[in-house]
């Protein structure tokens, strides 16, 4: 079963129920951190690493030597990411998607491709748990090739659980795409409700089945409560603000350690997804 | 004119907070929401809309059942794995790259400019505010933004307003290198976890790639007083500067509760201090560009 912990607003707890969740599950378990702009799990289940490998997107490299700056590369390209002016062909290889359209048009197969790094996926081990993530190079715009590199390491055994990046954008649905069950983390304040009700539309798009962690669980307004019972989204667990637990976060120490008893909560949080669908 | 963009890497440092904050300290301004895929600020800000436009971002495939042919040069081109066995192109998937549509032997793709969100212009109790919402699992953020940006300067050129400030979405990646593109500051709202520090190392070091002088303010500083050391001395050790340590108080929470801005709803520590870096970085923004 896959998992995808995926929340809307950023700093809700997405990274502390993922990382608490594979320490508590027994069995079988994968941690995949698609937050690749800024992967954050590793700092808190501190894995061994035992491997790193490149990953790159296809971008155009051309022979002046064989092109009539006929200019049919930049009329296809969608993104602005090749040009030919007079006698010369620019490229800027951070807009490029790597679909290959400018080297299969071109009359004089002057397009050849060349591979470029816009990061690397790292794979670990800790406590038990298979552990990968994606670091996305800083300068590089584009997350979803690499998220879908990490994606790639899926091994479909036991439990998988995705820690998405915030927001509701493509990084997001590359990441729970696939998903059977996406739980969204969220705290009950205006903020949190808002991206709450957004995210939510983006799971619904998608198809995915969800529900809901609620963090900080004691602050704020009613809000988010009253939106889940309309929705009829259920709530999977709730997590108090404890100095206790915030002061913990920040030196990187585990949820599970400290509160042991939260083993069995979050084990009972999966369950409950597995009710849920039906496994 | 001057462009501030406020940002963070790591999500829930405090970014919207701090915003609406200065939004209520600062005078003569335009604001901007370059978060468009999760916006917050219009929750504090109550905007009343006063132009509403469509976004409107590249294409996407539609195959003709009646002309396909099934061949399957669609299904072999697309690097995006966005055509299924039944030849039905996924929106979500597709990249609007147009492979499919200018290699199909039959004709049969069309290529359609698609509606992928809203942008506005509003009015609020502080000024202009030009903001956006991004569709529901669609694409081009980084586009977006861009355009909430450049609305934004048209706006302030017009009513002579000499300061837009910027909020900005987490992360290192499309949207927020859109937001910082060109801007006259950069300020990191930083908070002292491994975390916050992690992804503010990435944060300012995306902003040295793009040569923006970049400032940092510590959120919640009393949570763990040796991390905030941390990043004093990487601030020092930087050359970034350090114009704020806001502490920790519930007071911010009830101040959203109500939709107002930690200035409008209390004058306690929190408030005192968010005018110290507000009065910190107004002197960083007035130097930058004159050196």
């Amino acid at each position: 079963m896959i998992v995808g912990i995926a929340s809307g607003k950023g700093g809700t707890g997405k990274t502390t129920v993922a990382t608490n969740l594979a320490l508590s599950l027994n069995g079988k378990v994968q941690l995949l951190d698609c937050d690749v702009e800024e992967p954050n799990a590793h700092l808190f289940l501190k894995p061994k690493f035992h491997g790193s490998e490149s990953v790159g997107i296809p971008i155009p490299q051309v022979d002046e030597k064989l092109c009539t700056f006929c200019g049919k590369c930049g009329e296809i390209c969608q993104y602005g990411a090749i040009l030919a002016v007079k006698k010369k062909v620019l490229v800027f290889p951070e807009l490029c998607h790597g679909c290959g359209g400018c080297s299969l048009v071109c009359p004089e197969a002057a397009i050849s491709e060349v591979m470029r790094e816009i990061g690397t996926v790292e794979k670990g081990v800790v406590r038990g748990v298979d552990f990968v993530h994606g670091r996305l190079h800083v300068g590089e715009p584009m997350a979803p090739p690499l998220i879908r590199a990490v994606k790639e390491k899926t091994n479909n055994q036991g439990t998988v659980i995705i820690d998405a990046p915030p927001g509701t954008s493509c990084p997001v649905i590359e990441s729970i795409k696939g998903s059977g069950y996406v739980i969204l983390v969220t705290e009950p304040t205006p903020f949190g409700l808002y991206d709450l009700t957004l995210a939510v539309d983006m799971v619904k798009a998608l198809s995915i089945p969800s529900g809901v962690i609620i963090n900080k669980a004691d602050i704020g307004d009613r809000g988010v409560d009253q939106f889940c019972q309309r929705e009829n989204l259920p709530v999977l667990l709730r997590i108090p603000l404890e100095r206790r637990i915030a002061e913990a976060y920040s030196r990187g120490e585990m949820m599970v350690d400290i509160y042991p008893e939260y083993k069995e909560k979050f084990r009972s949080v999966i369950s409950e997804v597995k009710r849920l669908i039906g496994e | 004119m001057k462009e501030l963009v406020v940002i963070s890497g790591k999500g829930g440092t405090g970014k919207t907070t701090i915003v609406a904050a200065f939004a209520t300290l600062a005078q003569d301004k335009v604001m901007a929401d370059a978060d468009v895929d999760a916006p917050d600020l219009h929750i504090i800000l109550d905007p009343t809309i006063t132009r509403r436009e469509e976004f409107r971002s590249g294409n996407l495939a539609f195959i003709n059942k009646e002309l396909c042919t099934e061949c399957g040069k669609c299904r072999e081109l697309c690097r995006f794995g966005a055509i299924s066995e039944g030849y039905v192109v996924d929106k979500i998937d597709c990249e609007g790259c147009g492979v499919c549509y200018n290699f199909c032997p039959a004709e049969a793709i069309e290529f359609k400019e698609e509606v992928s969100g809203e942008w506005f212009i509003s009015e609020t109790r502080f000024g202009s505010l030009v903001h956006a919402q991004l569709g529901v699992a669609k694409e081009n953020s980084g586009k977006l933004v861009t355009l909430v940006r450049k609305n934004a300067k048209m706006l302030a050129e017009n009513k002579g307003k000499e300061l837009i400030i910027v909020d900005g979405a987490p992360g290192i990646g499309c949207a927020v290198i859109s937001s910082i593109t060109g801007s006259d500051l950069v300020l990191i709202i930083s908070e002292p976890t491994i975390s916050g520090i992690h992804d503010m190392r990435r944060t300012a070091a995306l902003a040295a790639h793009f040569k923006i002088p970049t400032a940092v303010c510590i959120n919640k500083c009393d949570i763990n007083l040796e991390i905030s050391q941390n990043i004093r001395s990487y601030c020092q050790e930087n050359n970034l500067k350090l114009v704020g340590e806001i502490p920790f108080d519930t007071v911010v929470t009830e101040a959203m509760v109500h939709r107002k801005s930690v200035i409008e709803f209390s004058q306690g520590a929190v408030s005192q201090e968010i005018e110290r870096t507000w009065q910190n970085t107004t002197r960083l923004l007035n130097q930058s560009g004159e050196a």
